[in-house]
């Protein structure tokens, strides 16, 4: 591997955690090397966290209702214009040539790639997560015959992320099934018993190697991305950014195999 | 349009929070993000493929821009909010709270190109690329004005007290 010299922007980067975990890595061993640099950049992180810590209670405020959005959208429906008239007859025109049916398929394609990939991973914790019965169907003391059921069944071998570092034990896991295919779901719970899904299947076509994307729904918060063709999505109760150090720890274990 | 609902209001607290970063009143910031959100929703269709998040903070930057320009040509400006609402009944809360004025009242010294750099970055977690198109700069002007910024409020957090010229201290209206 060959060392590029660490820059003015690595040290921001750094700050901001938006270094590839590598990268990172290089950065912190320089840091160690040079105790001055160290100081200035430990000072800019305490920045970040300080203006971070001071206007979070902003989003946290209830919504006052002149930002509700689906009253904006709303009102603005009420007013008529050139282009929903014009939405109009294209809708009409596609009615008379294909059938009613066939234009509610077009209008509501199904997601592709990582969107499809997030919404089913956050489809997944959602139904299986709070299941206090039997939330995994094999359970975490018979890994090994489940990394051997995913595999055959993904047709590539499945490894399992370990998330003990960032404190989540393996609970077990499960096939789920998705419009893309049999998907591999493992789950983890903490300490406090909160959990996390980790969601991962091959890609069909779209986004075989994708960066990571968050998403949020309500407090459900997850992060996706792929690589060589294989979809990663992690989800838990948690803001997406909060996810994000033990998604690099999973695209990092995946990586290693 | 149904697809915007999901995609746009989880964005809306961090709207707000932006927007009061800028401006440090309520009902000013508000403002700015109701006229945000009824241009997405007008502006919807035509958007183009990319990140909703960076779409929508430029939408907001843009609107803010236009304000400080005519607050400024007016001769006027917007009253500071100087207290935050919450419980803040516990003396360790409270201190905090002090704190966290100071914070925004040392950032709010810093110049509008480096604190809005910060805000969006190290803040709201847009990449270094999605900020340069908030503010429609090359990505090495943001990470300029990024290192400036750090060093500038790290000086203030310091007490270095060399005020430079071109920088008129925001105080409150009261």
């Amino acid at each position: 591997m060959n060392h590029r010299p660490i820059t003015e922007d690595d040290l921001h980067a750094y700050v901001d955690r938006v270094l590839e975990p590598e990268r990172q890595a290089e950065v912190a061993g320089y840091l160690g090397d040079h105790p001055d640099v160290a100081k200035r950049v430990a000072a800019f992180t305490d920045q970040r966290d300080l203006l971070r810590a001071a206007l979070a209670p902003i989003a946290e405020e209830p919504l006052p209702p002149e930002l509700n959005l689906s009253r904006i959208i709303e009102n603005r429906a009420r007013r008529p214009s050139v282009a929903r008239w014009a939405m109009a007859a294209m809708l009409l025109l596609s009615i008379g040539g294909l059938g009613g049916w066939a234009v509610r398929g077009a209008l509501q394609a199904s997601p592709e790639g990582l969107v499809a990939l997030a919404q089913e991973a956050t489809a997944s914790y959602n139904v299986y997560a709070p299941d206090r019965v039997r939330p995994v169907e094999v359970r975490a003391s018979d890994s090994a015959q489940l990394v051997q059921w995913v595999s055959d069944r993904l047709h590539r071998p499945v490894k399992v992320p370990d998330l003990a570092a960032s404190g989540y034990r393996l609970m077990g896991g499960r096939l789920v099934a998705t419009e893309h295919g049999p998907a591999a779901m493992f789950m983890y719970d903490d300490d406090h018993g909160s959990r996390l899904v980790v969601l991962t299947r091959p890609m069909s076509s779209a986004d075989q190697n994708a960066p990571m994307k968050s998403q949020s729904h309500g407090d459900v918060g997850g992060i996706a991305w792929a690589d060589d063709g294989v979809g990663y999505s992690l989800v838990g109760h948690a803001a997406p950014e909060s996810l994000r150090p033990i998604a690099n720890e999973v695209r990092r274990q995946a990586r290693a195999i | 349009m149904k697809d915007m609902l999901p995609q746009v209001e989880p964005l809306i607290p961090a709207l707000r929070r932006y927007a009061r970063a800028l401006v440090r009143n309520r009902a000013t910031a508000d403002d700015l993000v109701q006229d945000c959100l009824e241009r997405a929703v007008s502006r919807w269709q035509q958007r183009r493929d990319g990140d909703v998040r960076a779409w929508l903070f430029a939408i907001l930057h843009n609107l803010a821009v236009d304000l400080f320009r005519k607050t400024a040509a007016r001769g006027r400006h917007v009253t500071i909010d100087e207290t935050s609402e919450g419980d803040f009944g516990e003396a360790a809360a409270q201190e905090h709270r002090l704190m966290y004025q100071d914070a925004l009242n040392k950032l709010a010294r810093l110049p509008e190109e480096q604190r809005v750099v910060l805000l969006l970055v190290a803040v709201e977690d847009l990449s270094y690329a999605d900020a340069a198109k908030v503010l429609n700069v090359p990505i090495g002007t943001v990470m300029s004005r990024l290192s400036r910024a750090r060093e500038r409020l790290q000086q203030e957090i310091e007490g270095v007290t060399e005020a430079p010229e071109n920088v008129v201290p925001i105080r409150s209206a009261k």
